[in-house]
């Protein structure tokens, strides 16, 4: 799935369009007069059918969860997407809590997945010894197909204790009173909460990055690069100057997915992130994510107010993606502007 | 080669058909709390007639959400629904088995049974209050104990739960600050605390997380061999969790004036009663469309009452005493109808 991707992602080769039309061929996608076989109609509407399905699908997932969030939004209204309450006994729901977790979750999970994908990609395409490319490269991409449950119990069970015993107070310790991080690493250090969630996710999402970028690292042509060095310059300034701009699709494009995956992941952060429903300024108190609260509650969500806010909650999540992926779609454009404009 | 693999194919077929004719499986959802206790019947009750009994711990709240739904053939739950409920949704209850919900901490040094606590030290706690160990009102009730300084963790359920329920019904009754700004439900707006998913979760928290303290099933303590703690009982008298303590609060219900069996344990009189003893219920419908496997299910509660009580006992539960079975036997013939209107248990 990823190689798919990072292909999808690449640059159009340039050959292709730079011969002049004339010596190309004829243009496949115009049928040529009089020639119009049954079997070749088929299959196009055959393959159409199933790519509108995808589409009519997407369309029904918003319209099925828009529908039933109604009661939720009706009785809220706006207010629901900024209030930070959830009683299940007064039936008053508010969804700041878990977005701020999903939010904190993720880009902590970034903060230290990106740099570290980053490392592993550069490593592999530009300074590893050959005999270690593939198993390195065949290891971090069975991480990616651990499932996620055995991430949330490892983390409970591995990870949770040896966080709460030796990193939690050393981070008090050497952070506590700085200035502004200070408030970021005060509480009891019992190895769960938003950071402890925010690693193991970021342990996730490291093997979808890191497999994009090594990909398209190595696509990048070998002569950009000899050229490159040929001229004197050093490792850093060819991945900076050469590999980077032209793989930048690609990049923006791993991180993305990685992103993706972190926002809507359920298990593993259930598991470790304490599934308390309060947003604080310390990264040890636990919080709550968007799918863990559905998680939880979904099941037993009998009144009619409480499971409209959780496919409220659902749609928010859903409405977050698509603003992600947007955001993407723009950077890249805006990138795609820029292309040409500076030596 | 192909007339083999047909005949081969057709043998399995016809077997696959014998097989599923043999036994009606049956179904449960719902409490986590006396899950242990229903594992261990159904594996015996398997052993002896050949129905397998598949009951899936999801909680109290999913088990009657389930029933509701009718995707399982009974629920389970912690949390008795009032008469009214019973009645709007069609519904029959009645009791399975009794248990106790007991704290459990988890302190350096402090070993099962060890440590004191009243009603109203507990819904501090939980409210936030008593933020530390080594504070006055816990260290009060413990002379002679030395806690460390350190931050309460505090541990309850992220899922609906009716070990939620007897808790927190429990600390509504002996604190009144508790009654205003929380109150009694399978989930609550909880003021402190790290959620974990069922009564298993609760336990791999507190095990996990030093300075500790949770709430879970007595089953879930002594299979663990967690640290749980004695509480002050309406008597005024500190009482160890056993099965003989919940029986002692048990043995106050008035199961037979009770429409749906409802009856609340939580504080009840007796020097030697658990305060916080619960009963657990099955939910099951009142018009039965499969009474084949409604049938099914009564047979297992049944051989339960009367071959199970030495299981329970020896897992710390209270079986249904001999007198409130036939009660409730007597509540299956009147109450559970298949679609015709005959009785299904007779």
């Amino acid at each position: 799935m990823t190689s798919s991707l990072a292909t999808a992602a690449l640059p159009t080769p340039m050959t292709a369009r730079s011969e002049p039309r004339a010596t190309r061929g004829p243009d496949p996608t115009v049928r040529p007069k009089g020639a119009a076989p049954w079997q070749d109609w088929l299959f196009e509407r055959t393959t159409m059918f199933f790519a509108l399905l995808v589409l009519f699908a997407l369309l029904g997932i918003i319209g099925a969860l828009a529908w039933a969030a109604v009661p939720a939004f009706g009785k809220f209204g706006p207010a629901f997407l900024y209030t930070n309450v959830w009683d299940p006994v007064k039936m008053v729901f508010g969804a700041l809590a878990p977005v701020f977790g999903t939010l904190a979750t993720s880009a902590i999970a970034l903060l230290i997945g990106v740099p570290v994908s980053f490392g592993i990609a550069l490593f592999l395409t530009e300074m590893c010894p050959v005999a270690l490319k593939r198993p390195l490269g065949t290891a971090v991409e069975l991480l990616a197909a651990v499932p996620s449950i055995i991430y949330g119990m490892w983390g409970l069970f591995v990870f949770a204790p040896v966080f709460g015993d030796y990193v939690q107070p050393a981070l008090t310790r050497i952070f506590g009173d700085v200035w502004i991080l200070g408030p970021l690493f005060q509480g009891a250090p019992n190895g769960i909460g938003v950071l402890a969630a925010g690693i193991i996710l970021s342990v996730m999402v490291i093997p979808f990055i890191a497999s994009v970028m090594r990909d398209v690292f190595e696509i990048v042509p070998a002569v950009l690069k000899e050229s490159a060095y040929g001229l004197g310059a050093t490792t850093w300034e060819v991945v900076r100057n050469v590999v980077l701009p032209y793989a930048k699709v690609g990049v923006i494009g791993g991180i993305m997915l990685g992103l993706g995956r972190a926002l809507g992941e359920t298990m593993a952060v259930t598991f470790v992130i304490g599934n308390a429903y309060r947003i604080s300024a310390s990264l040890f108190e636990p919080g709550i994510s968007i799918a863990s609260a559905l998680a939880n509650e979904f099941n037993e969500a009998a009144e009619p107010v409480h499971r409209a806010s959780l496919i409220a909650l659902g749609l928010v999540l859903f409405l977050l993606t698509f603003i992600v992926l947007a955001f993407s779609r723009m950077l890249l454009a805006q990138l795609a502007k820029g292309e040409g404009k500076s030596t | 080669m192909r007339k083999h693999l047909t005949l081969a194919f057709l043998a399995v077929a016809t077997s696959a058909f014998g097989l599923s004719a043999a036994a009606v499986d049956i179904i449960g959802a719902g409490a986590t709390f006396p899950y242990p206790i229903y594992a261990k019947w159904a594996e015996a009750y398997r052993a002896k007639s050949g129905v397998s009994m598949n009951y899936q711990s999801i909680g109290s709240g999913g088990g009657i959400a389930q029933i509701k739904a009718k995707t399982v053939d009974f629920g389970a739950s912690d949390m008795p629904l009032k008469p009214e409920d019973l009645q709007a949704a069609g519904l029959v209850q009645f009791p399975a088995i009794i248990g106790g919900v007991v704290p459990v901490v988890n302190i350096e040094g402090i070993a099962p049974g060890a440590l004191k606590f009243t009603g109203p030290v507990l819904a501090d706690i939980y409210l936030g209050k008593i933020k530390k160990w080594n504070e006055k009102p816990i260290a009060d009730l413990n002379p002679g104990v030395k806690f460390p300084d350190e931050l309460i963790t505090v541990v309850r359920r992220s899922d609906g739960s009716g070990t939620t329920f007897i808790w927190t019904d429990y600390l509504s009754k002996v604190s009144p600050d508790w009654k205003t700004k929380v109150g009694a439900n399978t989930a609550v707006a909880w003021p402190e605390g790290v959620g974990g998913k069922g009564n298993e979760g609760v336990a791999a928290y507190v095990q996990r997380i030093k300075g500790s303290i949770g709430y879970v099933e007595y089953a879930y303590a002594k299979r663990n061999r967690m640290a749980h703690a004695a509480v002050q009982n309406k008597e005024g008298q500190f009482v160890q969790p056993d099965d003989a303590a919940f029986q002692a609060a048990a043995g106050f219900a008035d199961w037979k004036n009770a429409p749906g069996f409802y009856q609340i344990l939580t504080d009840q009189p007796g020097k030697t009663s658990w305060p916080i003893t619960g009963a657990s219920f099955i939910l099951m419908h009142q018009k039965q469309d499969k009474p084949a496997n409604a049938l099914e299910v009564l047979k297992f509660f049944d051989w339960a009452y009367r071959n199970g009580q030495k299981m329970a006992s020896e897992l710390d539960y209270v079986p249904i005493p001999e007198g409130v079975v036939k009660v409730v036997e007597d509540a299956w013939k009147a109450q559970l109808k298949d679609a015709a209107g005959k009785a299904v248990w007779n």
